[in-house]
Order: C-alpha cells, then structure tokens, then sequence
C-alpha cells in the first residue's frame, strides 16, 4: 500500500493545493480526526479550524470555515467554503469571521441559535490555535 | 449633398468611434480572460459538490428528505432569478436572457401559477419591467462589485433561501447565459429548488463511504450551499457570457466603422474630385469666352 495520499483543498474561488500528503489532519464536525493512506471512505462536515497537511517536505496548515472532506483510501478532497494558508490569516481575518458568525447568531431562529453559537465559539478556538 | 468640410467631420466623428469600440473590444477581451479563468477555477469545485449531493440524493430521497430536494410538494408559486449584465454595449446578451425569462414567465401564468421575479443586475430589470414589474420581488445591484466572489453568490444565495424557509415560493429557477464560446452564449434556465441531479449519478456510491455526522446531516448542510454553488456557477458563467458577447459586439462594432470610414471616404474624394474638375471647367470656359 501507497504510503501517501493525494489530497486536494479546493474552495470555490480557486484550488488552493494539490500535493501527496502522508497524514492529514481534519477538523470535522464531531471532533479533529487524521486520516492518512488508506483510511476507510469517509464523508464528513468540516466546523472552522486550523486543517493540516504533512507530507516528506513539512507541513502546510489552513483555516477553514465550512465545507466538507471526502476521505477515500488514496485521496482526500476538502471543499471548504472558505480557505486561507495560515500564513496569510491575520487577526483582522479572524475579527471579521467572528463577527460575521455574531451577527448570524443574533438573528440565527431559536432552533439553529445552538449551532450559530457553537460557530462562534469553534472560531474564537481556531483564532487560539493559530496563534493569533 | 453635404459639403466637403461636413463629410470630413462625418469621417472624423465616425472614426473616433471606432477608436472607442476598439478599446472596448480589447478591454472586454482582457477581461473576458479573466472571467474565464475564475471560472475555470470555480470547475473542481462546483463538480465534486455536485457529485457527492448526487450521491446523497438518490439514497435520502423519499419520505422525510429534506425539503430543499424534495420540495414544498407544490408546485404553485415559481421564483425566477434572472441573472443580467449591469452594463450595456454587449449585444444581445441581455435581450437573450429577458426573452428566455419572459417565456417561461408566460408559460407559467398561462397555467395559472404565481410568478415571483428576483433580478440581477439592472439590464434585465429594465427590460422586464414594463411588462412584468408588478412581479418583482427583489434586486441585487453587483454594479459596485469589481470582482465578482463567492460572497456575492452566498448573499444572493441566502435570500433565496430564506424566501424559500418562509414559503414565498416552491420552485427557484435560475436564468443566466452558459458560456459556450467568444461568439456563442446560450441562455439556460436552471431549477436549483428543489435540486435537480443529472440521471448519471452513481448508483450506490453512498454505501461505499462512512458519514459522519450521517448522511441526512451532511445533506442538510450541503443543500444550502450546493444552491449558492450554483448560483455562484451561474455568475461565473454569466460574466464570461457578458465579456464575451460584449468583444463580438465591439468587434462587429468597429469592423462597420471601418466600412463607413471607406465609403465616407470614397464620398469625399469624389466631391473634392468634382469640385476642381467644377473649377478648371470655370477657368477654362472663361478664358474660351475672352
């Protein structure tokens, strides 16, 4: 068996990256999860978080804000409504994010008030994890 | 007969016109390349979303599939998104569109169902107005957009959805021009609610694959971003149509400019021609008459 797997990030503006990757990590809806080469298939929600992708030549992190991941033994494709390289999330990124999913909350109906918080504290946790 | 000095100006006028569709013609092509690439770009996407909701759709249609694939069980009340350019000078682009809208609007009432109109960009809304403005609903201006994102497809996207949530109406279709190439665009309609598949969907793939959190949740969240894929295809597609339609326009444009340029032209060097030949005939039968 392949030790990598190939792994597209595509958003729907652009492909952001097209590269093996021996272990990627997701952050899915129910909790982070790794997948590397023959994982079983798997289709999964994203919440916001830091995704990263490590391959022979380092690791590459992204911020992603929704989407999902289609896992399948050799490849992964993550369709993320939004994705920026970490690198070039600044704390203005995150600001904007966070306010944007406040202002949903606030008019979010009763019955979707729960997950429209549950956004904003999964931002406010990947604005931690990055640094910012 | 216009003097010479008014057909020099004619000429003058005309090919400073010319200059003008030349520049837009370049303009449009640079940005026609653009268009193109955005929405190329935009491709991977749009397929593997469509392919993964197609996959979903066929194992959770039926009793309790949500009603954004299922529908509202009616199919009384039509939303019709007609998606046009905000600037003119693109030949029948816009015309192509309203006209494929103004059909379908017809067949509708014809049959005694409800139209609801959503317009974007201000061309087509004109167009409709006369005949159809009781029936707007909603606009989006994208005149200050200079670069058209995603976010414009998701605000679009979102209204349409909460009309739908609010039950304005049962069936969203969306009007807009595939890009087929430089000289041909072809108008579409396209039914978004509820969601169409193609029939080439696989058959079991969704056995293949584990879901997490499960297979309605996943859809239920994929739903309402498949709809603002769409629509964002859709004014991917249209930009392209628009720059498209606007260089063949500008090229017929400058093209006849040219052709009235040559036979202006030909007009004022026969009258010139005419008016020594008129001169010489003067000199020459007064000097006969000494």
């Amino acid at each position: 068996m392949a030790d990598t797997l190939q792994f597209d990030l595509v958003s729907p503006e652009r492909r952001l990256a097209s590269v093996a990757a021996t272990e990627v990590q997701i952050p899915a809806a129910e909790g982070d999860m790794t997948a590397m080469a023959g994982h079983a298939p798997t289709i999964t929600t994203l919440r916001p978080g830091i995704l990263r992708v490590s391959n022979a030549q380092g690791s590459q992190s992204f911020v992603v804000t929704g989407g999902f991941a289609e896992i399948t033994q050799t490849a992964i494709s993550v369709l993320a409504e939004q994705a920026i390289p970490v690198e070039e999330a600044t704390g203005t990124v995150f600001d904007d994010l966070i306010a944007e999913a406040k202002s949903l909350a606030e008019i979010a109906l009763p019955e979707d008030k729960a997950a429209a918080e549950k956004m904003v504290n999964d931002i406010v946790a990947m604005r931690h994890a990055a640094g910012h | 007969m216009p003097s010479l000095k008014d057909l020099k100006n004619r000429i003058g006028s005309v090919k400073n016109t010319r200059k003008i569709t030349k520049a837009m013609q370049m303009v449009a092509a640079a940005k026609l390349r653009r268009a193109q690439d955005s929405a190329e770009a935009a491709r991977p996407y749009a397929d593997r979303m469509n392919a993964v909701m197609a996959g979903l759709a066929g194992s959770a249609s039926g009793e309790g599939a949500p009603r954004l694939l299922s529908g509202t069980g009616a199919d009384q009340v039509h939303l019709l998104v007609v998606m046009t350019s905000e600037r003119g000078l693109c030949g029948g682009f816009n015309s192509s569109i309203v006209r494929k809208a103004r059909i379908a609007a017809q067949e509708l009432l014809a049959q005694g169902k409800t139209v609801k109109i959503l317009t974007v960009g201000k061309k087509g809304r004109e167009q409709l107005r006369r005949d159809y403005g009781q029936y707007f609903v909603a606009h989006v201006d994208l005149s200050e957009v200079k670069r058209l994102g995603y976010v414009n497809a998701r605000g679009i996207a979102q209204d349409i959805l909460a009309r739908f949530d609010a039950g304005e109406f049962d069936v969203a279709t969306l009007f807009y021009n595939r890009f087929v190439s430089v000289i041909s665009q072809v108008p579409t309609a396209q039914q978004v609610i509820p969601a169409v598949f193609e029939e080439k969907s696989v058959e079991g793939v969704s056995d293949l694959y584990d879901y997490e959190p499960s297979e309605e949740g996943i859809l239920a969240d994929l739903l309402p971003r498949g709809v603002a894929t769409q629509v964002f295809t859709a004014l991917l597609e249209n930009a392209a149509s628009e720059q498209g339609a606007r260089m063949s326009a500008m090229d017929n444009a400058t093209r006849n400019a040219g052709d009235m340029i040559n036979k202006l032209t030909v007009e004022y060097n026969r009258s010139r021609q005419a008016a020594i030949t008129k001169e010489l005939i003067e000199i020459i039968s007064g000097a006969e008459a000494l």
